[in-house]
């Protein structure tokens, strides 16, 4: 397991949101997060990146990064995984890159920030914007000339570039047009099977979950109630709650591809 | 972006002449009829008509007006009475010194206000906040007039800091006489190779500019804070934390990028409101520019210089917005891109 | 977007509204200062007769005898240049400053909101109109014109409260029009429309009552703003005259005693002060309570 977590626990004060036993995810592996909202699917990813404080919470238990304790890791030294071994991918594209910002003076930022020097930086940058098949000009763009679904490529080349090990993909498709979540989907599988990248995909959406993931976690109350192979849970759920979630999709297709 | 240019220089010439109606609004809005002041209080009937005739009132208004929209593009503002020079020459001589101090006192209050505020929004609600918080409050509601009085008993006659009064000091009229090229002293001193003078001038300002730069510190202080403290709820701060980037990045380049945009305009006001402040300063510290002329012109009912400082201070106003909008407009691309 | 819980940690209930505004009132001990402050200076304006020692020098009386008498028992705040009590002037001072306030505030709303309303809502050319005389009011600092204003006419504290007033009344305009345009610009608007209710009625049950919120905030941070535009005009002369205390006017007075006689100028000034500052602190804090977009940031 790249990432393992085990007994996580984030609270607000008393109250507490994040509750997970386990959970890992393996070298090229895409592990779906499944659940509703409010089950606190996102707050597991900021505990993650060590964020938590950033809104008020507390985190306990551990995360374990190819052996590497997160929990116990400086500010410092938690910067520096950031973005360099986790990467993070956030649902609403157009919101979260800085609107005064050129998108390519973001990617740059970031590169060298961890270690590049220019021409490095814009090479990768260059390299991972062909391979999300879009064209390196869009860097010199404001997010407010690019549309959802390129800005959700942007932000997986800037994953690409890192050379992240992990991708934290919170809700990244539930903002997107039908065929542009198709697009964003088949990224995601490229980064599992060239680059071999864990990538945990959070949605509350069972049908996309099903579709893309190799592992299902089932979340709700901040707890993980069932976590198995796709075609397991979506054919044979064992708890109630994964059973209300297939039920609320349409038509489902269990481990059937595209 | 030129049509945006453009469209913002259109409706700046369209203000301009709106302010030149306004101001001929308010010198016609004296009581009394200024024939009959003119003519003097032993004039006949006929001597008050024939000084109508002279000062123009017998035409309509509209023609009235037009002579002195005319007027006012031509350059002739009138007379100034209490100096009996041509109040546009007046304040030609007049303005440099004011616009240096003012735009010293801009300085000032930025270099103090943007990290203050920075500092706020960073751990706001602890005690620092707190105190810069009631501190920039404490600098918008200032009194300058009283501060500029309290200052100078206190930094100049009492510890003897500072210098009293003046631009500079007088001994330096005979020593390093200024030679004037721009008019702008802290310039043509420099460029004359006239240190002294230029430090004499430096030391001169200190007082008036920080007094000045009062509110404006105190305005871009809270402006800051609270525009960084609204950004920090978007979405994209959490990506750039994602990114590993460390909180005085977070802060200082990307959240405060947008927060220069308000900022910006937040200057643009307070250039204006402090170009008039010296009107309630400079006179306290003998500095001569606008607010000592206009201070003059106060004591002796000098209508026509009062009006023409106002006009003048309100087209100057008007151009500080416009390059400000322009310059909102190239750093923020969501303004030019609508 | 990744937030906290919508819920404030404790308890998972909306709570009571009385601890909800006590939690308010403690998150932000400047404006209950500000507060305090500004109820204890409306206090000591009503009160002013009583509490004067020498309520007679507010008025015209002169004491030859005491003239530039440093602070004492008797005088806590000295004498002026005629002999009268400061204490006494500037008590009777706070009755003059925040009463001109209110009025120009008034006035400026009167003129203003009207104005607002209807280029926000009627749109078009109206709105074009309104917007251009609104740009051009504004092209002028604040206090200049009402500087302007003030010079041409006869100088008196009627004549101040109507230069201000003046001057003031655009801010309001552009305030309420903006607020006007966005709820007319509103689905619920547009139905009330077609279902044949009247324009006035929209304005008044709809229209108003949204925008005035962002009004009220920003009237109470305009206080301090007026009370510092009265007292410089009058320390210009163009406002109060002798012997009103009108605190700017008595620091012009003092001026030219100031280095000998400090009293004279430091106490009507402190008083201009604490005043402006009272009042833009409880205006900060209003607007911190009624800002829709609080964001509770530890």
């Amino acid at each position: 397991m790249r990432l393992s977590i085990t007994g996580l626990q984030v609270s607000f004060g008393e109250q507490r949101v994040v509750r997970i036993a386990e959970l890992g995810i393996a070298e090229a592996e895409i592990v779906g997060l499944a659940g509703d909202s409010g089950s606190g699917k996102s707050m597991t990813t900021l505990a993650v990146l060590g964020l938590a404080h950033t809104v008020g919470a507390r985190v306990s238990g551990s995360i374990r990064l190819d052996g590497t304790e997160l929990t116990k890791l400086s500010q410092r030294e938690m910067r520096e995984v950031r973005g360099s071994r986790i990467a993070a991918i956030f649902q609403s594209p157009a919101m979260a890159f800085n609107p005064v910002f050129r998108v390519g003076s973001v990617v740059h930022r970031a590169l060298r920030l961890h270690g590049m020097s220019r021409a490095q930086a814009a090479d990768a940058a260059a390299r991972a914007m062909r391979q999300v098949l879009l064209s390196p000009s869009l860097l010199d763009r404001y997010p407010s000339q690019l549309s959802g679904g390129q800005l959700q490529r942007v932000a997986i080349a800037l994953a690409l570039a890192l050379r992240a090990e992990v991708l934290l993909a919170d809700e990244p498709t539930s903002a997107l047009d039908v065929t542009v979540q198709a697009e964003v989907l088949e990224l995601l599988r490229e980064l599992r099977d060239r680059e071999r990248m864990s990538v945990l995909f959070i949605s509350h959406d069972l049908a996309v979950v099903a579709e893309l993931c190799d592992r299902v976690a089932i979340m709700a109350d901040g707890a993980i109630v069932e976590q198995g192979p796709t075609s397991q849970v979506v054919t044979a759920p064992r708890s109630p709650q994964a059973a209300e979630l297939l039920a609320a999709v349409p038509r489902l297709q269990p481990g059937a591809g595209r | 972006m030129t049509v945006y240019v453009a469209r913002r220089v259109a409706l700046a010439a369209l203000v301009v002449a709106g302010v030149i109606v306004l101001t001929f609004v308010i010198a016609h809005v004296v009581p009394g009829d200024p024939a009959a002041t003119w003519a003097g209080p032993h004039a006949s009937a006929a001597q008050v008509a024939a000084a109508r005739r002279y000062l123009g009132l017998d035409r309509p208004p509209a023609v009235q007006l037009l002579s002195y929209f005319g007027g006012i593009l031509t350059g002739n503002w009138g007379i100034a009475i209490h100096t009996h020079r041509p109040v546009l020459s007046d304040l030609a001589v007049a303005a440099p010194a004011s616009l240096e101090l003012v735009t010293a006192a801009m300085i000032i209050a930025l270099v103090v206000a943007v990290p203050l505020g920075l500092i706020s929004a960073r751990w706001p609600g602890r005690a620092g906040d707190q105190v810069i918080r009631a501190g920039s409050i404490l600098g918008v509601s200032m009194p300058i007039f009283w501060m500029a009085l309290i200052f100078q008993l206190v930094f100049t006659q009492r510890l003897h800091l500072l210098p009293v009064a003046g631009e500079y000091s007088p001994n330096l009229l005979f020593t390093h006489p200024l030679t004037r090229l721009t008019g702008f002293g802290l310039i043509d001193a420099p460029l004359t190779g006239n240190w002294p003078m230029f430090g004499s001038i430096c030391a001169h300002m200190v007082l008036p500019a920080v007094v000045i730069a009062a509110y404006p510190a105190g305005l871009i202080t809270r402006m800051v804070r609270a525009q960084v403290l609204d950004t920090l709820g978007d979405a994209h701060v959490q990506m750039v934390r994602a990114l590993g980037f460390g909180e005085r990045a977070v802060f200082g380049r990307f959240a405060m990028k947008l927060s220069w945009n308000p900022v910006l305009a937040a200057i643009a006001l307070v250039f204006g409101y402090s170009l008039v402040n010296t009107f309630l300063v400079e006179a306290i510290f003998d500095w001569p520019g606008l607010g000592s002329y206009a201070t003059d012109a106060i004591a002796t009912l000098d209508t026509p210089a009062i009006l023409g400082v106002t006009l003048f201070i309100a087209l100057v106003y008007v151009v500080v917005n416009l390059i400000v909008d322009l310059i909102q407009a190239a750093i923020d691309p969501r303004i030019r891109l609508r | 977007m990744i937030e906290a819980p919508s819920t404030v940690p404790a308890a998972g209930a909306r709570l009571p509204r009385g601890q909800r505004l006590r939690q308010g009132l403690a998150a932000n001990p400047l404006m209950v200062a500000g507060g305090v402050m500004s109820a204890l200076i409306v206090v000591i304006a009503l009160l002013a007769p009583l509490l004067a020692p020498f309520p007679a020098d507010a008025g015209s009386a002169t004491h030859p005898f005491m003239v530039l008498r440093p602070p004492s028992a008797q005088h806590w705040f000295g004498t002026d240049n005629v002999g009268r009590d400061i204490y006494s002037r500037v008590l009777y001072g706070a009755r003059i400053s925040p009463l001109i306030a209110v009025v120009v505030l008034v006035l400026a709303c009167a003129i203003g909101v009207p104005l607002g309303v209807a280029a926000g809502y009627f749109g078009g050319w109206l709105d074009e109109a309104i917007m251009r005389v609104t740009d051009i009011f504004l092209a002028f600092p604040s206090l200049l014109l009402a500087l302007a204003l003030a010079e041409v006419l006869p100088p008196s504290l009627i004549t101040l409260t109507i230069a201000i007033a003046v001057t003031w009344w655009p801010w309001y305009t552009r305030l309420i029009r903006g607020q006007a345009a966005s709820v007319a610009g509103r689905p619920y608007v547009e139905s009330c429309r077609a279902l044949g209710i009247s324009r006035t009625w929209i304005i008044f049950r709809h229209i108003l009552p949204n925008s005035l919120t962002p009004l009220i905030v920003q009237v109470s941070l305009d206080v301090g703003g007026v009370i510092l535009t009265t007292s410089a005009l009058s320390f210009l002369g163009l406002g109060a005259q002798d012997p009103t205390p009108e605190w700017g006017l008595m620091v012009a007075e003092g001026q030219n005693y100031f280095t000998t006689a400090w009293w004279v100028v430091t106490f009507p000034g402190l008083a201009i002060l604490v005043t402006a500052f009272a009042f833009t602190l409880l205006g900060d804090g209003l607007r911190d309570l009624l800002d829709p977009k609080r964001t509770f940031l530890r």
